[in-house]
């Protein structure tokens, strides 16, 4: 019986409920040190000397500096200008410069406070504005990482027309990605064996990449382990090059496994965290509520190296329109440089925060001309054989208006929103509701996917058990459990027949990083193919017939082993067929497909305490084929509540580019009060080139909530919220003004 | 079972001596030994290698760590070890019956409660302990017991759906 459109209860949920999944801190080796990393306190300046505090038995402790690297200092990723430890020069607050390892981990922790690092000051760089006017130049000749200017007609020219132009200015704040395990790693390294790194991570051959370089040594002397790992959310996407790098240093240098866990603290304000962005809009509309022209400037702040900035801007950039038609568009943004630790991926990577600012300027430029947002939003919605902003003829059957139908009835949108109308007249309270329109492209930008060449492998072994081989990372999101349904199903076998090998980079092939919404649809694809061409092998041997038992199957893959020796089918990345992008002019099929959305978001806003409380939450949306409905609808509920906490309540306090409430205690995510009930639903619409028709789902639900929430503040106060996360404080402010 | 060999935190110059302490673990009759100060967490996860309960931030506000103390949750993190003396201690590891795993356990599986796991075992622990006081709770309840442990990655949702459904075990399912 086929598996796929089954809840198939998650393959190593028994591990997990029982304490025995083995994270990398639950890893101990024989003679293992412990690491710690010694960082800048300042944001920028020259190294001019480190002094060791006199309590410490330091010749007990290994340390290593930018000196002991073997061979280069950098991260190899983009552009290669972060190093792995800073070498006379700071960038950027919590910047590396040294390593300790010492096999008392309270005594290593003792030593690296004892640890002072002379800094002459250089100036810095702490707001976008700065970055972009100058006043310093951090980076570059410009401060500038990346940018791209999107154009389609004629702005300019459409503004000029005499329509009606309105506009509005958008702030997001930066996000901890605020997994519950933090990063760690641990490893073993010398010059014989190379280097073996086991960890907590998305990305085992992002990893493996950085650290060829820094050891220089030969891909196969570079062994990744990927440890189950406990959350991800795009924050062990680039960062973990570095821890691994770290431990794997310390380990080359003294000669012992080093284990290398960050505590909170330093794992929040130390590592990546969602780009701050602001987002400028001039819409021009005709008498018709139709968009004439959209001229949208979005600019993110990268930090201080360039990380994956530019990939960051790009999907920024390409859903900075939405899922709308507009004849003239021009986009023009910026990722620039500031003083701060680099910012980096997290869920959604660049979308939430251009698609936040679009969608609470529907909502403004509705009230401007007289229409309700959903009338304003169902005379733009972009329909089949209509070209997006950056010129991709949406060539699937698009059903926004569906979307939005099914959203506001189950939300009871039109009923409340009267309601509330007469409600908040009489109540101390306000309610509202408001919701967001939005599509989340799937897979690698452009041609990505094509330079990713992602395989995939799929192996029988003897006694006919199948092993699926992929680099793509389990990290909650339930890829363990859709690859075995999936290559069960186009085995004709039990899910539980089939083995999801840990990603180990001596084992698997590289199926790319797991991130941008692409392993069930690109990597899911692959291992579709690659089964089915295990089924191929054993039907064209006449070892098996179009319809068979598991026995059968097993007995098939004896009998082939025995005559013809090991067998393994392999799969390779193939566009689908037609796709063109242009990285030059930023036009083209910039995905493959998109999931789109309607989110709908109720609130009780206390004009007392100020406080912003979620009643409901729904969120309908068409993803292709639904693989495993719990795994599914578990993603979109996380997403959901991981924006509600962005929109709401997480706010990351900086002073001169240092995060200051780096503490579970300050920085405020939600609990299992603060979440309504978050309500989702399907459509299904197969995508001819997923398996089974599935399409991408990780990001989306990170892309609406903040807007819809936005939009249902401003209905229940009257007010316009403009800037994320909308913090009582915020709001209260906001209030008192428009009191007067 | 004795603990012979120990890696909780070395007692400083002045603080005293490492303590012994007896206590029931997972049902089992223990004796620790180490600083008085030392977190409850580091010699269960350390000396014990009883490594399902996690740490998530060490200040006591993610529950990953927690663990039940004579029936109450508490988060280990904040339990030096001269409070476990003469406690009876339940971690995620003494749930199961061997094999046999409890109802909150497969709740958790069959209902999508468990994703990336790292805050599984508390979570699991803070679900008992609410069907120990309260064992057909409404979702408020639910809510209020495990306002203690994050979750980053479900939403909380299916964690409540398979709070009441270990409670239902014959409920049909969904």
């Amino acid at each position: 019986m086929p598996t796929i459109g089954q809840s198939i209860p998650r393959k190593e949920g028994r591990a997990k409920v029982t304490g025995r999944a083995r994270y990398v801190d639950d890893m101990a080796l024989p003679g293992m040190l412990y690491g710690a990393t010694v960082r800048s306190t300042v944001a920028r300046g020259e190294i001019r000397g480190i002094e060791y505090g006199p309590s410490i038995p330091w010749d007990e402790f290994t340390i290593v500096s930018a000196a002991d690297i073997p061979g280069r200092n950098c991260v190899t990723l983009i552009l290669d200008d972060q190093p792995f430890l800073a070498d006379g020069r700071i960038n950027h607050p919590e910047e590396p410069i040294l390593l300790l390892a010492h096999s008392d981990r309270f005594l290593l922790e003792e030593a690296r406070r004892q640890i002072i690092v002379h800094v002459e000051p250089r100036p810095a760089v702490f707001s976008m504005d700065d970055a972009l006017e100058r006043r310093h130049v951090i980076w570059g000749n410009d401060n500038i990482f990346k940018s791209y200017v999107v154009s389609r007609g004629d702005v300019d020219a459409a503004m000029a027309d005499g329509v009606r132009v309105i506009e509005g200015e958008y702030e997001t704040g930066a996000q901890e990605q605020l997994y519950i395990e933090p990063n760690g790693m641990l490893a073993v390294a010398n010059p014989v064996d190379g280097v073996t790194v086991w960890g907590s991570m998305q990305c085992p051959y992002y990893i493996q990449k950085a650290l060829l370089s820094l050891f220089e040594m030969p891909a196969e002397k570079i062994r990744i382990v990927q440890m189950e790992t406990g959350g991800g959310f795009g924050g062990k996407e680039e960062y973990p090059s570095i821890i691994a790098g770290h431990a794997a240093l310390l380990a080359w240098k003294s000669g012992r496994p080093v284990k290398v866990i960050y505590d909170r603290a330093e794992d929040m304000a130390a590592t990546t965290k969602r780009h701050p962005s602001r987002t400028r809009h001039r819409t021009a509309v005709d008498g018709q509520g139709r968009l004439v022209a959209m001229d949208i400037e979005f600019v993110i702040d990268g930090g201080a190296y360039c990380t994956l900035s530019p990939v960051v801007l790009s999907r920024g950039t390409i859903h900075a329109a939405g899922p709308y038609f507009c004849p003239n568009v021009r986009i023009r943004s910026h990722a620039v440089a500031t003083s701060a630790p680099p910012h980096g991926a997290f869920r959604g990577f660049g979308a939430p925060q251009s698609i936040f600012a679009l969608e609470r300027h529907m909502d403004v430029v509705a009230a401007a001309i007289g229409l309700t947002p959903e009338e304003f939003r169902r005379r733009n919605f972009i329909t089949p054989g209509q070209a997006s902003a950056v010129g991709q003829v949406i060539n699937e059957p698009v059903g926004m208006a569906r979307l939005l139908d099914r959203a506001l009835e189950l939300s009871e949108y039109h009923d409340k929103t009267r309601r509330f109308a007469v409600s908040n007249r009489r109540s101390t309270t306000k309610q509202g509701i408001g919701f967001a329109s939005f599509m989340h492209g799937a897979g690698f930008t452009g041609s990505g996917e094509e330079h990713l060449a992602s395989v995939v492998a799929v192996d029988v072994v003897p006694d006919g058990h199948v092993r699926v081989m992929t680099s793509s990372t389990e990290i909650g999101q339930g890829t363990n459990t859709i690859f075995a349904q999936i290559a069960g199903d186009a085995l004709q076998l039990p899910s539980d027949a089939i083995e999801v090998v840990q990603p180990d980079t001596a084992l698997v092939p590289n199926s790319g990083p797991t991130v941008a919404s692409r392993t069930c649809m690109v990597v899911g694809r692959l291992v579709e193919s690659a089964a089915l061409g295990v089924r191929r092998t054993l039907v064209d041997a006449g070892l098996l017939g179009d319809s068979y038992t598991s026995s059968d199957f097993q007995n098939a893959c004896r009998e082939y082993v025995a005559r013809t020796g090991p067998l393994r089918a392999t799969a390779r990345y193939q566009p689908p067929p037609g796709l063109k992008w242009d990285d030059e002019r930023y036009q083209g099929d910039a995905y493959g497909t998109y999931a789109w959305a309607v989110y709908v978001a109720e609130v009780t806003v206390d004009p007392v305490t100020f406080e912003v409380r979620v009643d409901d939450f729904v969120a309908v949306q068409e993803i292709g084929k639904v693989i495993n409905p719990v795994l599914a609808s578990g993603q979109i509920e996380g997403g959901v509540a991981q924006a509600i906490g962005w929109a709401l309540h997480e706010h990351v306090v900086w002073r001169e580019g240092r995060m200051v409430n780096s503490q579970m205690t300050n920085y405020i995510m939600p609990t299992s009060v603060d979440l309504p009930r978050i309500r989702v639903y399907f459509e299904e619409q197969a995508y001819p080139y997923g398996p089974a028709g599935a399409k991408g789902i990780g990001e989306l639900p990170m892309d609406g909530a903040a807007p819809a929430i936005f939009n249902a503040v401003a209905q229940a106060t009257g007010v316009s919220p403009t800037k994320v996360p909308l913090t009582p404080e915020v709001l209260m402010e906001l209030m008192e003004r428009a009191r007067g | 079972m004795h603990v012979g060999e120990l890696v909780s935190p070395k007692p400083r110059s002045g603080e005293g001596g490492p303590i012994r302490v007896g206590c029931t673990i997972n049902g089992v009759a223990s004796t620790l030994e180490g600083h008085p100060m030392a977190r409850l967490l580091d010699v269960l996860r350390h000396d014990l290698r009883l490594t399902g309960t996690k740490e998530g931030c060490g200040e006591g506000e993610c529950g990953a760590c927690a663990i039940l103390i004579d029936g109450q949750l508490v988060n280990s993190c904040l339990v030096p070890l001269l409070h476990a003396a003469g406690t009876s201690i339940t971690t995620i590891e003494g749930v199961a019956d061997g094999e046999r795993l409890h109802a909150v356990q497969e709740a958790f599986i069959a209902y999508g409660g468990a994703q990336c796991g790292i805050c599984t075992p508390g979570m699991v622990l803070a679900a008992i302990n609410l069907l120990a006081r309260n064992p057909d709770p409404a979702e408020a309840d639910i809510r209020t017991a495990l306002a203690g442990n994050l979750c980053r990655c479900t939403g909380y949702m299916r964690i409540f759906e398979a709070v009441v459904r270990a409670c239902h075990p014959s409920a049909s399912q969904t």
